[in-house]
């Protein structure tokens, strides 16, 4: 563990360098890295740890962009409170899709739908709300300053980026060491024998739902004031969901850098791979490669990237104890 | 008062009665073996009295309380723990692991459900597998992991489905020496067993279920050779030609 410690030491140093020696738009790349890191992150706590697929987390995002965006425009609160207030939001609506879910069993296939079902309620609703700018969208005026949680170039967005991302990894790797954390990979692994143990499986989903919600809500005050528009297609939709979803998937799901690795892998590919292809007048077709990228992953690291890295280094460390 | 009690319980799956009219009495520190053919309700009976089923009708009573309508994880906070037939260990953790989160249930702090877990993992002799994952254990092994978590919970009385089911002869010798020693340090045990070394060594009470309900009661080898027994096991032409 050591070992690790000291290395995630020396690549946050090295992070926290890199501005003085890339252009601004390498930085932006690196802003959308951290952020679906920290995105993957948000849903590798419901599902990665404690088990539940949801396929519905961009009602999260939607929440906590929304929320903060509003307070701020109608109300003047900073974003720096606000995103806190949608947090709460999300972490709400969270544990009550999680109540209809688990109280009533939901299971595999059928809470999937549950949440793509909510996923597409939320983002109806606010395509009809006319103080959310119903189908025009919400544009965010461009007030830059510190309290407004608006900025010129990414220099800003890049260091608030990493720290939600050093956040997350501390919240994952507190919960995996926690009694919370070890119940979450039981529920994961067997309910029935973790609730024969005294794990009130209810309970414990519920909170995993959650701080998964919550986190992911803070995320989408970040996009909010780094995009500066909020359009239901764009931040809500089902497409936004996978986008989450992918990265912890293809690194490693139920492991804290998974999402991380996921994300430096594949983020830089997608952002190439868009602005290569619509040059080339042929849009879309970075999906495709996606597709393709995802197939070969499931294909060559079954159970992501980060056990594949495991297997290699383990014998170069020695067995690790138990942590 | 005795430690567990069941009056006239009942539990139907549609029209079949699964558990009909069952009623005994469990003291503690003793060992009180289950048996019957095939379909019997034993299953049954335990998902019952833990909490995985709700019944029909009819009390359990554990420690001075009824039980009924509480949940698993209630039932074992309460001091009451099931095994499963079918093994159900967290498979993509290590020994450790499965048995940390048992230990959680009584621990008051990590390093403490920590030190449980390994005094608990060295009483049932899987030491030299505590950091294996669980997926890499032979049955043998996962029937004591299994046996370890139910312990870790710290369970005034142990419920135990088959756990000698598919053991060979050594494996069973080791694991009744196991169960004796636990039952030694105060543990009550109530066992669903078809080995019948197993359950003659260690139960001297049995209760014998055919078609949901219990047919008979008492010393093992009295039991064998009761009528009623003789014919749920064997049909009732053999049973008239012994007597």
């Amino acid at each position: 563990m050591k070992i690790i410690y000291s290395f995630l030491s020396i690549l946050l140093l090295i992070l926290l360098l890199l501005p003085n020696f890339v252009s601004d738009y390498i930085l932006g790349i690196f802003v959308l890295i951290f952020f679906y890191a920290y995105m993957g992150q948000s849903w590798n706590v419901l599902t990665g740890y404690a088990g539940p697929i949801s396929l519905g987390h961009s009602l999260y995002l939607g929440i906590g962009a929304y929320i903060s965006t509003k307070l701020a425009m109608s109300f003047g609160v900073t974003p720096w409170i606000g995103m806190w207030v949608g947090g709460l939001g999300a972490a709400l609506v969270g544990l009550a899709i999680g109540f209809l879910g688990f109280r009533f069993g939901l299971k595999g296939v059928y809470f999937v739908l549950l949440t793509i079902a909510f996923g597409e309620i939320g983002r109806l609703t606010v395509l009809h709300l006319k103080p959310l700018g119903h189908m025009m969208g919400l544009f965010v005026d461009f007030k830059p300053g510190f309290v407004n949680f608006h900025f010129r170039g990414n220099l800003p967005y890049y260091y608030i980026a990493l720290g939600f991302v050093v956040f997350s990894l501390i919240v994952v790797r507190a919960l995996e060491v926690s009694k919370w954390g070890r119940y979450f990979v039981a529920l994961r692994e067997d309910e029935d024998a973790a609730e024969s143990l005294g794990v009130n499986v209810f309970k414990y989903k519920m909170i995993a739902i959650g701080i998964s919600s919550f986190m992911t809500a803070l995320g989408g005050t970040f996009y909010a004031n780094y995009i500066f528009y909020l359009h239901p297609t764009s931040v809500m939709s089902m497409w936004v969901s996978i986008e989450i979803i992918m990265r912890p998937i293809i690194g490693g799901l139920g492991t804290p850098f998974g999402p991380l690795i996921g994300s430096f892998l594949l983020t830089p590919l997608s952002e190439i791979a868009r602005s290569y292809f619509t040059k080339a007048g042929l849009e879309g077709i970075h999906i495709v490669i996606y597709g393709l990228l995802l197939i070969a992953a499931v294909l060559f690291f079954p159970g992501g990237i980060f056990a594949f890295i495991k297997k290699i280094v383990k014998p170069i460390l020695g067995e690790s104890k138990e942590i | 008062m005795p430690l567990l009690e069941l009056k006239g319980v009942n539990k139907s799956f549609g029209g079949l009665k699964a558990v009909s009219q069952v009623s005994f009495e469990l003291n503690g520190g003793e060992i009180l073996g289950i048996i019957g053919p095939n379909g019997a309700g034993k299953t049954t009976l335990f998902n019952v009295i833990t909490g995985f089923l709700k019944v029909d009708s009819g009390e359990v009573w554990f420690n001075g309380e009824n039980i009924v309508g509480f949940k698993p994880h209630q039932v074992c906070q309460k001091g009451m723990v099931r095994t499963f037939q079918l093994v159900k260990p967290f498979v993509e953790l290590t020994v450790f692991e499965n048995v940390v989160v048992a230990a959680l249930n009584r621990a008051k702090t990590i390093k403490e459900a920590r030190e449980k877990t390994i005094r608990t993992i060295d009483l049932v002799g899987l030491k030299e597998k505590t950091n294996t994952l669980s997926s890499g254990l032979t049955l043998g092994h996962r029937k004591r992991l299994e046996l370890a978590r139910a312990l870790a919970t710290e369970p005034k009385l142990l419920l135990l489905d088959e756990v000698m089911a598919g053991l060979t002869p050594t494996e069973v010798d080791e694991l009744i020496r196991l169960l004796r020693e636990v039952n030694h340090r105060g543990v009550t045990i109530l066992l669903i067993e078809h080995v019948m070394r197993g359950l003659m060594a260690l139960s001297k009470r049995v209760v014998v279920l055919n078609y949901g309900q219990k047919i008979a009661e008492g010393v093992p080898g009295e039991v064998v050779k009761d009528r009623q027994v003789i014919e749920a096991y064997l049909g009732e032409e053999f049973a008239s030609d012994q007597s």
